[in-house]
């Protein structure tokens, strides 16, 4: 019979996951929770930057890499927000208050707030590509005086579709931003914008030699967003994105992310679009 | 649906999107057609199957294209606002609307008679020729993205 290492006894390994306990789930979407998480024992989680993921293991299930979806200057929790799109992620977002999983990290590298001070921000995601940017909205919230203009475009299949529901309508009612929403396909009962991101893109108004964007959710709606961005004058190298492939390690070693000359675990997620816009163009990469 | 008669509109065709840089009397003269007209949320401004028989083109609020289904409710798969350009079945045969076109919000609007927007730009080929040019991107920006919304980019 295997003996299992019980969970409080793998985190002295550093590349085994430290126990924490769900304290909280919010059902977002019908495929799509957000776990609040706490360490189990009571330690502070280690200081993260927004766009930086996490590996979250449930014991005897598997591992799965996950933004890092909570505030940076909020309180000491780790938030994660979780589609059901696979056996581990089906287990991680069904789970309840009180289920323990496993966490590594933070990895990765997190969106260049620093470059953006100063500057225009324009931030587009799309689907679940806003889990990722949601510390970055907070900071820009919360040191608003730092920024200049702030556009947010946030696109989703449909009304339902839409995560942090309750915290979408504050944004969107914030007078110092401009927060545009849209959906592919909708009922009568919405009242919001229906189209692709990009077409929402020219009621956005913003200095493109002092502007900043970042851009997180599927690879197409990224590259056709920096397309129209950069034909509105923004530099390739003022784009950020995010990308997503399927990592294991974190830690550049095993190579399953491996995204032409980098490993996406250890040179991104985020990177500037100047240097992977070539890939953007390379078929079964 | 409240109009402006014809001259007494504050809307300028040159400052709308959809012309700007258009240069030739042929503002001017589309100018001179244009109504100004305002629609209440919730108000049809072309009606799917009704004869396309007008070029509209919005200066501000929010405008759904919607098809209807029969026996299912009506599903929004576009919305267009200040700056754009409402359809172009008015221009082609058989120039029947292929949708609804509902306001969202108090719509302000430049609406133009299609037979007449017709007969100008046939009597003034060169910048009728400038003028389809002007509206083939529109078709294809909308082409596009539909193809793109047809990858269910976010059902993944």
């Amino acid at each position: 019979m295997t003996a299992f290492a019980r969970p409080e006894e793998i985190s002295h390994h550093p590349l085994g996951p430290t126990p924490y306990v769900v304290r909280r789930r919010t059902i977002e979407t019908p495929d799509t929770s957000t776990l609040v998480l706490t360490p189990a024992k009571g330690a502070l989680p280690p200081t993260s930057l927004p766009g930086q993921f996490n590996m979250v293991y449930l014991y005897g299930v598997g591992e799965a890499a996950i933004s890092i979806a909570g505030d940076p200057l909020g309180p000491n929790e780790l938030v994660h927000t979780i589609r059901a799109a696979g056996k581990v992620t089906n287990a991680l977002a069904a789970l309840e208050p009180g289920s323990t999983v496993g966490i590594r990290g933070p990895y990765g590298t997190g969106w260049p707030l620093v470059e953006a001070a100063g500057h225009d921000v324009v931030i587009v995601a799309g689907g679940l590509g806003l889990p990722p940017l949601r510390g970055v909205l907070r900071e820009l919230f919360t040191h608003r005086e730092r920024y200049g203009r702030i556009e947010i475009i946030y696109g989703a299949r449909s009304p339902k579709d839409l995560v942090y529901y309750g915290e979408l309508q504050g944004w969107r009612s914030r007078p110092d931003i401009r927060f545009q929403t849209t959906v592919d396909a909708a009922g009568r009962e919405w009242y919001g914008d229906v189209g692709l991101v990009t077409a929402r893109i020219p009621d956005t108004r913003f200095d493109p030699a002092h502007t900043v964007a970042f851009l997180c959710g599927p690879e197409i709606m990224m590259k056709l967003t920096a397309q129209v961005l950069e034909a509105r004058g923004i530099r390739d190298d003022a784009i950020w994105v995010s990308l997503e492939r399927n990592m294991k390690c974190a830690i550049g070693i095993c190579g399953h992310c491996q995204f032409g000359p980098d490993f996406v675990c250890r040179d991104g997620p985020v990177f500037p679009y100047r240097d992977v816009r070539r890939l953007f163009g390379v078929r079964e990469v | 649906m409240s109009s402006t008669p014809k001259h007494e509109t504050n809307l300028r065709l040159s400052e709308h999107r959809f012309f700007q840089g258009f240069e030739g009397p042929l503002v001017g003269l589309l100018q001179k057609e244009a109504v100004e007209r305002t629609y209440a949320p919730g108000e049809l401004l072309v009606r799917e199957g009704d004869p396309a028989d007008k070029f509209v083109l919005v200066f501000e609020g929010k405008v759904a294209l919607e098809i209807a289904t029969p026996g299912k409710p009506h599903l929004m798969i576009e919305t267009i606002g200040a700056g754009d350009a409402l359809g172009w079945s008015w221009l082609f045969p058989p120039q029947h609307w292929r949708l609804d076109g509902r306001a969202l919000k108090t719509t302000r609007a430049l609406v133009l008679d299609a037979p007449r927007v017709r007969a100008i730009l046939d009597a003034h080929p060169t910048e009728g020729y400038a003028f389809v040019l002007r509206l083939l991107p529109v078709i294809a920006e909308r082409l596009e993205n539909t193809r793109v919304q047809l990858l269910d980019i976010y059902g993944a």
